[in-house]
């Protein structure tokens, strides 16, 4: 090990090695042109949901819907997990990557995975959504692009792996690793478990789709599909909090509150997040009540309490710095005066808000035994997972992006005023959008569904007006955060391929003042409660939490109330 | 330390809670629990539960079984395509299908009187969702759902396909009919 692989970076003190700093450019670039074309699906989407455009034919809107899930939901957000995952272990533990050369063949096996599954979509012949539910058949190639690509994130889940062993036996840090590099490591074991059920279920799905297997039950693929369905997004939810964490670490140089608590959290996640396949399954038929209820709640909504833990930790450990730092005036100035003009700080607060509130509330609401009866299918889901993967994940990752720009890609952000507003409108947008969704699936209206007005069909139904003007909305408020999503990747793009170089610490554009070295706020002995109040060290933060829990506790009687009134059944 | 930095003291598992998590940690799990038993709590006290009982079917057994019902029941019949529209008697099995891209039959119930709704798929995955009432539930090939009912408001209620079912998934509706007691 030379230090010649080494760079250090100037402004942020990071230590990159060579091969991994190319692997992550190259997995973040991927990630982006993916999000690209998952962004062009997304509009004509929307716009063909929007009843008053209606814009695309039948066929047109479920392949691109297809088109769309795949490539958001699988492509974009595993592909950056992978320059994640390679960022947390060789970056932060300054290390050199395990068997580079392995790990660019895992690249190219997403990359050809990629284009298979996207060119047999293009084709026409598999516009079967992204669970491609058996027995709909799609082309085979559409099932071997998943296991190509399944099969190169494997392996760079094992990168990241060896090199943490790597990293451990040339003692290249002291003590344990990073909670941020615990947290990328919860989301590598889950996406282990994932890509393993993906196996399971994928490869006998293409066998049967060449005619090999002549029968898939379509009970078991649901069963087994799900536990890669819902599990892949359960990587994105270790993932994003671990960016969490590293944000409120790099713009705050904030510590975990306790390093015990947040690690138990992580490993909470490991334990039972992967229960919930179960929450598309509620309504299946066969499944017992008691397999439900212990499933679908994460045995007892344990994972739910390492997010809410999550939920205070992050917000918390940023309110304790900014005392320290002395804006100890009320409960909320630590809040007031964060630097809302940097969007690595306002995409990363925007994430975390409209993960917990949109995202988090609704996903337990629904994925509640009884209540999924009045939820399931409508409309209500896509807003759910909007708002915990948009909002929670690529938010998120948008933020970490301009942090990355230059210490990465060692660019200026092009763009700084524009960029400064990104997080705003893509988050807002989507939040409104995630909201109408929600309001018009309480309304029973279906998602994955061309014509809400049922054109041409013998029987009739009419959704209320209000359904309409909700997807009206929904419409509006899309285009909006998609428009949030161009500038992200005009920002980007221009930065990446024809910004200017980072030569000087002065040079780093919007990133410059707020990107405080990560170097460890010292908090005196005893003096979390001389910073805070009621002997709490975030006493604004707990505020919001209990404010949250009251949201919470609101929207789930509302949801018993409304099945209440629904037809008996037993 | 920071959290991208490993903890400070190797022994970071011994520092203790501050009250803020301590607190919080507290409340939260408390909820959890709450929530958890909410779910058997429905069980026993509340009306609206979707019964386990499924049994292994075949299209050509469950048709037949359906068409019997239909060639009983009958009572009138519906659009272009003369869809029947059939009353089953109260407290009677009656068989529903969802195939490409039809339910079938047309159903007529009586309001306050408890059925046993079998559902099922001649093909691929449906999704069963009832409007406005607003009761969904995905229903498999190969798996005959059946589900408890009792309506309790009259009127025209429509079952949409809420699974996609190809091309023409968004043409794929039903009827069921409730009429007042006593007719």
């Amino acid at each position: 090990m030379s230090n010649a692989t080494f760079r250090t970076c100037p402004e942020s003190g990071l230590q990159f090695h060579k091969p991994a700093e190319l692997l992550m450019r190259a997995h973040a670039v991927v990630a982006v042109v993916i999000l690209l074309i998952g962004g062009i699906a997304a509009l004509l989407v929307t716009l063909t949901r929007w009843p008053a455009i209606h814009l695309l034919p039948a066929d047109r809107f479920y392949q691109l819907l297809t088109t769309h899930g795949v490539n958001m939901l699988i492509f974009w957000i595993i592909s950056f997990e992978i320059a994640v995952l390679y960022f947390c272990s060789s970056t932060l533990l300054r290390c050199r990557l395990a068997t580079p050369k392995i790990a660019w063949l895992g690249f190219a096996l997403m990359l050809i995975g990629i284009i298979v599954n996207n060119a047999a979509v293009a084709s026409g012949t598999a516009s079967v959504m992204m669970t491609s539910y058996v027995p709909m058949p799609a082309n085979p190639n559409f099932y071997l692009g998943l296991i190509l690509f399944a099969v190169g994130a494997l392996i760079g889940c094992f990168v990241f792996l060896g090199t943490l062993v790597i990293a451990k036996d040339e003692k290249t840090y002291e003590g344990s690793i990073p909670l941020v590099t615990f947290g990328a490591l919860t989301a590598c074991i889950i996406a282990v478990f994932t890509i393993a059920s993906g196996a399971i279920v994928l490869i006998p799905t293409w066998l049967w789709s060449l005619g090999y297997i002549n029968h898939i039950d379509a009970a078991m693929y649901r069963i087994v599909w799900w536990a890669l369905g819902h599990s892949s997004q359960q990587i994105n939810v270790a993932a994003h909090v671990a960016v969490w964490y590293a944000i409120a670490a790099i713009v705050f140089g904030a510590r975990p509150l306790s390093e015990k608590v947040s690690r138990i959290a992580f490993f909470l996640y490991i334990a039972f997040l992967q229960l919930a396949s179960a929450h598309h399954l509620l309504v299946d038929p066969g499944l017992s009540a008691e397999w439900k209820i212990f499933n679908t709640s994460y045995a007892m909504y344990l994972a739910v309490l390492a997010s809410m833990v999550h939920g205070l930790t992050v917000p918390g450990s940023i309110e304790v710095a900014q005392r320290a730092k002395g804006l100890t005036n009320g409960l909320f100035e630590w809040l007031r005066k964060a630097p809302w003009g940097n969007p690595i700080f306002s995409g990363m607060f925007i994430s975390l808000v409209g993960f917990g509130f949109i995202g988090g509330i609704s996903g337990v609401v629904m994925g509640t035994e009884q209540i999924n009866i009045i939820i399931h299918n409508t409309i209500y889901v896509p807003g759910h997972f909007h708002a915990t993967v948009v909002i929670g994940t690529t938010l998120a990752f948008m933020s970490l992006t301009y942090f990355l720009i230059p210490v990465l890609f060692r660019k200026q952000v092009a763009f700084a005023g524009l960029a400064k507003w990104q997080p705003y409108l893509f988050g807002i947008g989507m939040s409104v959008f995630t909201l109408a969704m929600m309001g018009a699936g309480t309304l029973g209206v279906e998602r994955r569904h061309w014509d809400m007005a049922f054109t041409n069909s013998a029987l009739g139904f009419e959704y209320p007006a209000s359904a309409f003007t909700l997807m009206g909305i929904m419409g509006i408020s899309g285009v909006v955060a998609i428009l949030g999503g161009a500038i992200f990747i005009l920002v980007t793009v221009v930065s990446v391929f024809f910004g200017k170089s980072v030569e000087s610490e002065s040079s780093y554009g919007i990133a410059t003042t707020r990107l405080s070295r990560a170097e460890p706020i010292v908090v005196p002995e005893g003096g979390h409660e001389a910073a805070g109040k009621w002997g709490m060290a975030a006493p604004g933060t707990f505020l919001l939490a209990l404010f949250f829990l009251m949201v919470f506790v609101l929207y789930y009687a509302v949801n018993w109330k409304y099945l209440a009134s629904v037809w008996p059944m037993s | 330390m920071s959290a991208i930095q490993p903890p400070a003291a190797t022994v970071w598992w011994k520092q203790p809670l501050d009250k803020v998590e301590g607190t919080w940690i507290g409340i939260a799990l408390v909820w959890s629990l709450f929530m958890f038993f909410m779910m058997p709590f429905w069980h026993v006290y509340g009306k609206q539960n979707l019964s386990s009982e499924a049994y292994k079917t075949t299209p050509q057994a469950y048709m037949a079984k359906t068409q019997a019902m239909v060639d009983q029941y009958t009572v009138r019949t519906e659009t272009a395509a003369q869809l029947p529209v059939v009353r089953p008697p109260p407290g009677s099995d009656v068989y529903l299908i969802g195939r490409l891209w039809q339910w079938y039959p047309l159903l007529e119930l009586e309001k306050g009187q408890t059925y046993r709704l079998h559902i099922s798929s001649m093909d691929w995955q449906h999704g069963f969702s009832l409007q406005p009432v607003n009761i969904n539930t995905q229903i498999l090939p190969g798996y005959e759902m059946v589900l408890t009912i009792t309506p309790d408001t009259s009127g025209e209620q429509t079952i949409i396909c809420n699974e996609f079912c190809g091309i023409g998934h968004h043409t794929m509706l039903g009827k069921i009919y409730v009429t007042e007691g006593g007719r």
